[in-house]
C-alpha cells in the first residue's frame, strides 16, 4: 500500500475491520471510501485502471486491497489487507478481510485485536453463511462495535422495503449473541451512494453514511481499571540484573507493589522497572505497555506465571470451560491433546467434556462428542497443570486462548467459567493396562522418566531443593516424586541401621525404587548425602540412561554455617559417630551430569538451574527453555 | 514520570518489543536482518530497548556489492559503536559469474539477496529470521502474518497462513521449516520517521536531501532512484511525508518490472 499520510503520533489509531460474505463488496467498499476520502495514494486509481483493461473488465475498486495476482485473477480476497487514512477527527486502520469460508482463518487474524467492525451485507442477498459467521466471530473476537452496511443497493432500486427486511433478518441474528449495530446503513459502494456523500437515490434513509460512521465509534478500550496482569514472558540475565520481562495486559504496576506470581503462589516487591537508555527513569507502568522489572527477593519466576496484586489474583486450576470456535481440518474430539497458548502458557490439555455444539450460522444447539471445522462449541478442557488465567467477560486480555495441533493453530477461544464454578481437581488418572510402553507414558505425560540423584554434604541444601523442585515441576504437570530419609527409613528400609553394609543395603534398595518410578514415568528426586561413588555407580549401574547424577557442590565450612538440624554441632561435640564431612568422607562426584553450587547462588538460582536442566533432558516434544 | 496511557509511538514500540521477546524465548536459533536502512535501525534500537541494551541474537546483511558506498561505512561504524554480531553475506558465485541488474531485476534480487540469504541462514543454521518489512509499503507485504511460517527452501505460501489470534503467535514449526518475524508490521512509515526523531536513532545521511535530491527508500544503487526534495534533516522529512501522496517504493525498479514481480520475488524468499 502506498502510504497514507498525516496520521497523528500522539493518538493511537482507531482499528476498523471490513467483514462479510464473500462477494457482498467488502473490498470495494473500502476502496470506493478511501477515494472519497481523498486518502489513494499518488498512482494508485491508474495502476488499478491498467490491471483491470490488462483483464478486460471494468474498473474494480476491490484491486487496491486485493495485492496478490491470484485474488484480482479470481476476484476475492484471500487474505487480509490493511491500509491507513485519517479523517479531521481521527486516524484509522483499515482491514479489509476475506469473506469466503475457506478463508475463516485470514479473516480471524484481521478482526482479532480490531476496535470496530464494518459487517457488509448484499441488500440482493441478503443474510448469508458467511455475515452470520462473521457476526459470531466479531462476538468471539470481543468486537464490540459493529456498523452494518446494506450493500449493492442499486441492485434493488435502493427499496427501502428490502432494506428493512435485510436489517430485521441481521438485527434478529446479532441480537441473539448480544450485538447491536451502532447503525444499519443502505449504501452502493460501487455507485457511490451513502459512502462519504449523503445520497438522493436513499433519499427516505437519514443516518450517517459510512464516512461518518466511522468517527462515531468510541475510542479503542484501555483496560486501566482493572486488576494488574502481567504475564511473565521471560527472564534475563544478560549482566548483573535479573530481569523480569513482560507485557502489562490490564492495570498499572507500580515500584514497590508486591506482586503474587501465579500458580506458585510466591510474592515480592518491585524494586525497580527497568528501561534502556539508563537515563530514561520508570515508576509507573500502564496496560500494553512491554516492561522488564526486578524484584526485591529471588523468587522462583519463569514464562508463564503471572503476576497480580495480592489480594485480586486470577484464577488457578487446571480445568477451563470455555467457548471455542474450531478451524482445525480434523473434528475436535472428546479425549483428543491439544497444546493450550494461554497468555504466556504453552501446556497440554485434553478435551474432556463437549457441553454442545453450537452452529455459528444458526446458532442452533446439538449434542455431540465431536466439533468440526468452522464450527463453534462449549467445552472443558483439563491442562496438564495448574494455569493461571481469568473469566474472559471480566478480563478479556488475559481470558483467550488458542489450541494447537500438531504445528497448526486450529482453534480460538474464549474462558467462560468463573471462579466460583472452577476447583483444582486431582490429576488425570489412566488406567494402566498391563504392557504400557515407555514411549505410551511419555507422550502421555509430555516428558520422560528418570532419577535426578541429588548428592551432597549434610546441609548443602539437597532436600530444601528436592522438594521445591519437585514442587515446581508438580505444579506443571509433571509426575514427580521425592525420595528422602522421611519416606525411605519409615517404611521400605526400617529393617536398616546405620552400620557400613546397612548404609550400602539402604542406598541400593533406594536405587532400585528410584528406577521402578523412573520406569513408571516418573522424574524421581531422590536427596540423600551418599557419600561413596561406588554406591552411586551401583545405582547408575541399574539403569544407566535414567541415572543423573547431581552434586548439590557446598563445602564443609558452608554447610557447617548453615547446619540446618544442629548435626555438625553435635559431630563436633562427637555426638555422632562417622558423620560425612566431620568424620567419614565424602567422596565428591568424578563426573556428574550436573553441578548446583548452591554456596554461590540462591535458593531461586539453584532450582533455576535444576528446572533448565529438566526441561532440557526430560521434556520430550517441547522446545527446551532457552537460557539468556 | 509515570505514564497513564500509551501515545501512538509508545503502543507501536511496546508491541514490537513483545514481538521481539516472543521470538527470542521461543526460537532457538534466531537473527535478524540488518538492511541499513531506516526501518532495520529503527528496530535495532527497539531491539536494545527490548534487551536492556544488549542485542542477543546476530545481525545479517546481504551485501549484493552494489550497495550505495555509504551504507556500508554507516553499516561498519555502527556495527564498531554499538558492538553488534553482524554477518556479512553474499552470494558470491553468482557475483563471479557476473550477476548484475543488466540480467533482470527481478532475476539479480534474487540471486543476490535472496539466494545470498538463503546461504547465510543455511550455514547458520537459523531457524527464525527477523526483518523490518511494514504492511503499508506494498501489497503483499500487507497480508503477512507476524510470524510466518516459510516452507522448505523458505517459500512463503501466501494461499495458507496460519491464524493469528490476538496476539497468539504461531511459534510451531515442523522441521526443515523456518519462521520469518515481523516486528514492524503494524507501523507506516511516517510512524518509523517520527520514531526516529523521537529516540534520535542514527540513519544513513542519504535519506537527506543534498542538491535537490534524496533517498526514501535505500537499496542497491542501480535500482534505487532518488526523489527531488529538500529535506535536509529527520524533521523536514516528516514534513515532507505529512504532504506527499506519493508512495514510498516508487524508486524501486524491480517491483515496476511487472505487476506481480514483487509478489513473485516475496513467495520466492524475499524479505
Amino acid at each position: 500500500m502506498g502510504t497514507i499520510t498525516k496520521l497523528h503520533a500522539d493518538r493511537q489509531p482507531l482499528k476498523i475491520t471490513f467483514v462479510g460474505h464473500v462477494d457482498h463488496g467488502k473490498s470495494t467498499l473500502v476502496g470506493r471510501l478511501l477515494h472519497e476520502l481523498n486518502a489513494l495514494p499518488e498512482g494508485k486509481v491508474e495502476a488499478i485502471q491498467a490491471q483491470c483493461k490488462k483483464r478486460g473488465m471494468p474498473f474494480e475498486w476491490a484491486f487496491l486491497m486485493d495485492a496478490l495476482q491470484a485474488e484480482r485473477d479470481q476476484g476475492i480476497t484471500i487474505d487480509t489487507a490493511r491500509i491507513w487514512f485519517s479523517t479531521d477527527q481521527r486516524d484509522y486502520v483499515i482491514i479489509d478481510a476475506p469473506g469466503h469460508k475457506e478463508f475463516l482463518k485470514n479473516m480471524v487474524t484481521g478482526a482479532a485485536g480490531s476496535d470496530a467492525a464494518i459487517l457488509t451485507i448484499d441488500a440482493h442477498e441478503g443474510v448469508q453463511e458467511q455475515t452470520r459467521r462473521h457476526g459470531y466471530l466479531l462476538h468471539l473476537l470481543g468486537v464490540k462495535q459493529v456498523v452494518a452496511v446494506v450493500n449493492k443497493m442499486d441492485l434493488v432500486d435502493y427499496s427501502e422495503e428490502r432494506f428493512n427486511e435485510v436489517s430485521a433478518e441481521l438485527e434478529d441474528y446479532l441480537g441473539k449473541l448480544g450485538v447491536t449495530p451502532d447503525f444499519i446503513i443502505p449504501a452502493s459502494g460501487r455507485e457511490g451512494d451513502n459512502i462519504a456523500k449523503w445520497s438522493e437515490n436513499l433519499s427516505w434513509y437519514d443516518g450517517p453514511t459510512v464516512a461518518q460512521s466511522l468517527d462515531m465509534f468510541a475510542d479503542g478500550a484501555t483496560a486501566e481499571d482493572l486488576p494488574l496482569r502481567f504475564p511473565i514472558q521471560d527472564v534475563y540475565k544478560f549482566d548483573q540484573r535479573r530481569i523480569i520481562a513482560g507485557r502489562i495486559e490490564s492495570g498499572t504496576l507500580k515500584v514497590g507493589d508486591v506482586l503474587n506470581f501465579s500458580p506458585t503462589g510466591k510474592s515480592a516487591r518491585v524494586s525497580s522497572i527497568e528501561a534502556w537508555p539508563e537515563n530514561a527513569v520508570v515508576s509507573t507502568a500502564c496496560p500494553g505497555q512491554s516492561v522488564g522489572i526486578t524484584l526485591d527477593e529471588q523468587i522462583f519466576v519463569e514464562r508463564g506465571q503471572m503476576a497480580a496484586p495480592v489480594d485480586q489474583t486470577p484464577i488457578e486450576t487446571n480445568l477451563v470451560k470455555a467457548r471455542v470456535f474450531w478451524m482445525g481440518s480434523n473434528p475436535l474430539k472428546i479425549g483428543n491433546r491439544y497444546k493450550l497458548k494461554l497468555n504466556t502458557t504453552e501446556v497440554s490439555a485434553e478435551v474432556v467434556k463437549i457441553e454442545k455444539v453450537i452452529d455459528a450460522t444458526n446458532l442452533s444447539t446439538t449434542e455431540g462428542d465431536e466439533v468440526t471445522q468452522n464450527s463453534a462449541a462449549e467445552v472443558v478442557l483439563r491442562a496438564r497443570s495448574v494455569i493461571a488465567f481469568d473469566d474472559y467477560a471480566e478480563h478479556p486480555d488475559t481470558g483467550r486462548f488458542v489450541l494447537v495441533e500438531d504445528y497448526t493453530i486450529v482453534g480460538g477461544g474464549i474462558v467462560v467459567a468463573n471462579k466460583s464454578q472452577v476447583e483444582i481437581k486431582s490429576k488425570n488418572i489412566t488406567a494402566v493396562e498391563h504392557k504400557v510402553s515407555a514411549e505410551s507414558r511419555t507422550a502421555m505425560n509430555s516428558h520422560t522418566g528418570g532419577v535426578l540423584w541429588l548428592t551432597g554434604l549434610s546441609g548443602s541444601g539437597k532436600s530444601t531443593l528436592a522438594i521445591e523442585l519437585e514442587k515446581q515441576l508438580h505444579l506443571r504437570g509433571f509426575q514427580t516424586y521425592v525420595l528422602d530419609g522421611d519416606n525411605v527409613r519409615s517404611g521400605l528400609n526400617k529393617d536398616l541401621g546405620f552400620s557400613p553394609e546397612d548404609r550400602n543395603e539402604n542406598i541400593r534398595r533406594i536405587g532400585e525404587v528410584a528406577n521402578l518410578f523412573a520406569d513408571a514415568g516418573f522424574i524421581v528426586i531422590s536427596a540423600f548425602i551418599s557419600p561413596y561413588q561406588e554406591d552411586r555407580d551401583g545405582v547408575r549401574a541399574i539403569k544407566p540412561d535414567l541415572f543423573h547424577e547431581v552434586y548439590i557442590e557446598a563445602d564443609v565450612p558452608t554447610c557447617e554455617a548453615r547446619d540446618p538440624k544442629g548435626l555438625y554441632k553435635k559431630a563436633r561435640a562427637g555426638k555422632i559417630p562417622e558423620f560425612t564431612g566431620i568424620s567419614a568422607p565424602y567422596e565428591a562426584p568424578v563426573n556428574p551430569e550436573l553441578v548446583v553450587p548452591t554456596s554461590k547462588q540462591t535458593v531461586g538460582e539453584s532450582l533455576e538451574f535444576l528446572t533448565r536442566y529438566v526441561d532440557e533432558t526430560f521434556v520430550a516434544d517441547g522446545k527446551s527453555k532457552k537460557t539468556a | 514520570m509515570g505514564r497513564q496511557t500509551l501515545d501512538h509511538l509508545d503502543a507501536l514500540e511496546s508491541q514490537s518489543i513483545f514481538i521481539f521477546r516472543e521470538a527470542f524465548n521461543r526460537i532457538e536459533d534466531l537473527a535478524m536482518l540488518w538492511s541499513l536502512g531506516k526501518d532495520s535501525n529503527a528496530m535495532l534500537w527497539m531491539v536494545r530497548k527490548a534487551f536492556f541494551g544488549h542485542v542477543p541474537f546476530p545481525l545479517i546483511h546481504i551485501d549484493t556489492h552494489y550497495k550505495i558506498p555509504e551504507m556500508i561505512a554507516f553499516r561498519d561504524q555502527l556495527a564498531k559503536d554499538w558492538n553488534l554480531n553482524l554477518i556479512v553475506g553474499s552470494n558470491d558465485k553468482a557475483l563471479a559469474e557476473g550477476m548484475g541488474p543488466d540480467k533482470g531485476r527481478v532475476n539479480c534480487c534474487t540471486a543476490l539477496k535472496t539466494n545470498g540469504l538463503k546461504k547465510v541462514v543455511a550455514e547458520g543454521g537459523y531457524k527464525g529470521l527477523i526483518a523490518g518489512i511494514r504492511r503499508d509499503e506494498e501489497g503483499t507485504r500487507a497480508k503477512e502474518r507476524v510470524f510466518s511460517p516459510r516452507g522448505e527452501n523458505a517459500a512463503w505460501d501466501y494461499r495458507d497462513q496460519p491464524p493469528e489470534f490476538w496476539e497468539q503467535f504461531n511459534t510451531d514449526i515442523p522441521p526443515e521449516t523456518s519462521l520469518r518475524i515481523h516486528p514492524l508490521l503494524h507501523w507506516t512509515e511516517i510512524d518509523i520517521w517520527r520514531y526516529i526523531a523521537r529516540e534520535g536513532i542514527p540513519v544513513p545521511d542519504l535519506y537527506f536531501a543534498k542538491d535537490g535530491k534524496r533517498y526514501r527508500s535505500l537499496g542497491c544503487a542501480p535500482c534505487t532512484g532518488s526523489i527531488e526534495s529538500t529535506a535536509s534533516n529527520v524533521q523536514e522529512v516528516i514534513a515532507e511525508l505529512e504532504a506527499t501522496r506519493v508512495p514510498e517504493r516508487a524508486g524501486r525498479a524491480q517491483d515496476q518490472e511487472s505487476e506481480d514481480a514483487f509478489e513473485r520475488l516475496r513467495v520466492e524468499g524475499y524479505m
